[in-house]
């Protein structure tokens, strides 16, 4: 699916800067992106990398962290925004999914009293019954069995698949817009995964749902997202279409990560992995931060960092491949 | 859960006799003689009344005999005679009873109440000016002697300002209410004298704060950090994602699980009352446990003091086992296992 129209969320050169011990950490250095209704924008990148900051800074979510640029819902700029103006969009028009399901319940309220709260901060006018009514649709419709019992619940009294159905079912219960989703089956089953991954597409498509897909998994991208964009330490070094990305994938870090994927062309024994781990954001290397395990490195990546170029229909960070296409490399 | 529970209250009757011999073996091997409160200074010169005091007390047989009886006694649920008001240790307490627990609740309800309070704003503002302020005032609850303190509130807002009774329960010109519970604010109201609650609540005031302060610092830090704890856990990240109101998220969501280790604080809270209620007492005129027992130690009254020590101990045991009923109950991890 293709979305078009005007984007419903946009971010522009979003910074995010951590003061710590080591010095300032630049977790977060300049950030466009935007998504559709609709659509489902993947975001991925190894641990580490700032997917989840650049989430959390876009609801002003982190506290002693300073954030710059633009993020825009609509007409609306939320960096810097009021807490009222924040409040009434977190949860009201782009709620977040988690990734841990067993530490994101309260482990002391039920789970209808938790979803009550949910939508009690933006209808307050529900009564108590009209409140359970909802959320016992709610779970019905995330195909939770024995709604009307498991709604009395306590977390541990549920499976880990379960309680992400409850996250998604708490996060969607105010018609939100937006839907984060930070890597949301990270910690469940594989067989639940992909049961987590179907319901979010349906829901997706049900509701007309801008989603935004956080992984650092690039195996659950491909059947679940229109759009990808590769995040590398703080940045996004390659966007491009789901098919693109796979067929031919532009930056050196996207070629890496499609090479730890297992494939049926390939003994899983023989799966790579990429050498190295990603930069401290509290001390980077000068020029392109992937350079130290780049196998295309040359002396001039250590000098300057790369901007975005469109090749094709994607737009890559890297001045080695840049300056193939310029010549007609195939990319 | 209810085994385990069952288990701990079998286990109560064994602990209370640990006590009670541990008590029993410490006061005979302090120094003194209890003959003094017994027969008086005057007659200890005198062999043929002390001889027969030791025989009517007991003292004269050997100290494992002293144990047995003392034991045998302890079954039958009876703590011996008082060397100096020579009523049965048992009365004695039960009669001064109810005035510490009045005393004791009250201290405890207010301490924890306005403790929490204190806490909640502390963390919700933290290192602001107000965080700075209770830390402050815990601080002074917990360092300041409870005898000082009482001392000086009772200049302040009794001999100086008179808006407060001095020591004692009620006016020592007014009589008593009815005993039906012992507690003088509940008693007044059950005869309908309102005068009589008043002048009551009035003596309450200053004894309970002295006696409350202690916890208030014990609980509003405690509180303090553990809503710190819960304020960097992902279920206040999630309800502050969806949307929620700050007072909510942190009244209705953290403090919840901030409270299950003030549930047992509380425990310690009490020793600390049951300590600090003996001073409190004795500052106050309190006719309660506490000055009891001062009375007791000074006079080496040894049926008293063994009495008061096992009283403090059942307390003790009692308020340690409901604070585990009461945990089990606020966390639904453990009601439900
Ligand atoms: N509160 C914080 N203080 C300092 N550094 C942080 C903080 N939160 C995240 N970081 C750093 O920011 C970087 C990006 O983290 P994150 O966005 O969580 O990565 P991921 O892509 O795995 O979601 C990491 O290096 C992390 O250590
Ligand atoms: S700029 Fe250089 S180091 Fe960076 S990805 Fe491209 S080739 Fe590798
Ligand atoms: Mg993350």
């Amino acid at each position: 699916m293709t979305a078009t129209g005007e984007p419903i969320l946009r971010l522009r050169d979003l910074r995010v800067t951590f003061q710590t011990p080591a010095g300032p950490a630049r977790a977060v250095r300049g950030v466009d992106l935007d998504v559709r209704a609709g659509e489902s924008v993947a975001v991925v990148g190894e641990s580490g990398s700032g997917k989840s900051v650049s989430m959390l800074a876009t609801l002003g979510l982190l506290h002693n962290a300073e954030v710059s640029g633009s993020v825009k819902w609509g007409d609306t700029e939320l960096v810097g925004a009021s807490t009222d103006t924040l409040r009434s969009v977190r949860g009201r028009r782009i709620a977040m999914v988690f990734q841990d399901p067993m530490t994101s319940l309260n482990p002391v309220l039920t789970i209808g009293k938790q979803m009550s709260l949910v939508m009690k901060a933006h209808q307050p006018n529900l009564g108590k019954k009209e409140l359970r009514t909802k959320a016992v649709d709610l779970l019905n419709r995330l195909a939770i069995p024995q709604a009307d019992r498991r709604i009395d619940a306590y977390p541990h009294e549920l499976s880990g698949g379960m309680r992400q159905r409850v996250m998604i079912a708490m996060a969607i219960s105010n018609d939100p817009e937006v839907l984060i989703a930070d890597e949301p089956t990270t910690a469940l089953d594989v067989t639940v995964q992909a049961q987590i991954m179907e319901l979010l597409l349906k829901l997706r498509n049900e509701h007309n749902l801008a989603l935004v897909l956080i992984t650092h998994d690039l195996g659950v991208v491909a059947g679940s997202a229109d759009r990808v964009a590769v995040m590398y330490a703080g940045r996004i070094v390659e966007r491009a279409p789901v098919l693109g990305l796979f067929a031919s994938p532009g930056h050196p870090y996207t070629s890496a990560l499609l090479d730890c994927l297992p494939r049926l062309d390939r003994r899983h024994d023989v799966v790579s992995s990429i050498g190295g781990t990603p930069p401290n954001p509290a001390d980077l290397p000068e020029g392109c931060p992937f350079a130290p395990r780049c196998p295309k490195a040359i002396d001039a990546c250590r000098s300057d960092e790369p901007n975005l170029v469109r090749i094709g229909t994607s737009d890559v960070a890297c001045s080695v491949v840049a300056a193939g296409a310029a010549v007609g490399e195939p990319v | 859960m209810k085994r385990y529970l069952a288990r701990r209250m079998a286990v109560m009757p064994f602990l209370l006799f640990g006590i009670a011999s541990i008590v029993f073996l410490v006061s005979r091997m302090t120094p003194g003689d209890p003959l003094v409160t017994i027969v008086g200074e005057r007659n200890l010169n005198n062999p043929e009344i002390v001889a027969a005091a030791k025989a009517q007390w007991g003292l004269d047989q050997s100290m494992p005999q002293q144990y047995a009886s003392f034991m045998k006694n302890l079954v039958k649920g009876n703590l011996g005679t008082s060397f100096s008001t020579r009523q049965p240790v048992m009365h004695d307490l039960w009669e001064r009873l109810p005035a510490t627990l009045e005393l004791t609740i009250y201290a405890l309800l207010g301490g924890v109440t306005v403790g929490i309070v204190l806490g909640v704003l502390a963390a919700r503002h933290r290192n602001k000016f107000i965080d700075h302020v209770s830390r402050f005032f815990a601080l002074i609850g917990s360092s300041l002697p409870a005898f000082w303190a009482g001392l000086l509130l009772l200049y302040v807002f009794y001999a100086r300002l008179g808006w407060l009774p001095g020591p004692g329960r009620i006016d020592p010109r007014g009589l008593a209410p009815n005993k039906v519970t012992g507690f003088y604010t509940v008693d007044s109201l059950l005869q309908g004298d309102f005068g009589l609650f008043k002048d009551s609540v009035m003596h309450l005031i200053l004894p309970a704060t002295v006696l409350g302060w202690g916890v208030v610092g014990i609980v509003s830090r405690l509180v303090r950090a553990s809503l710190l704890d819960e304020f960097s856990m992902d279920y206040v990240r999630v309800a502050r994602a969806m949307g929620l109101r700050e007072r909510t998220v942190v009244n209705t969501h953290a403090l919840r699980n901030a409270l299950l280790p003030t549930i047992t604080i509380v425990a310690f809270t009490f020793a600390f009352l049951l300590t600090g209620a003996v001073l409190t007492e004795t500052v106050f005129s309190w006719p309660g446990v506490g000055s009891y027992a001062v009375n007791a130690s000074r006079t080496l009254d040894y049926p008293a003091i063994i009495g008061v020590t096992l009283l403090g101990g059942t307390a003790f045991l009692l308020t340690n086992l409901i604070s585990d009923i009461a945990y089990a109950f606020a966390d639904p991890r453990i009601r439900l296992s």
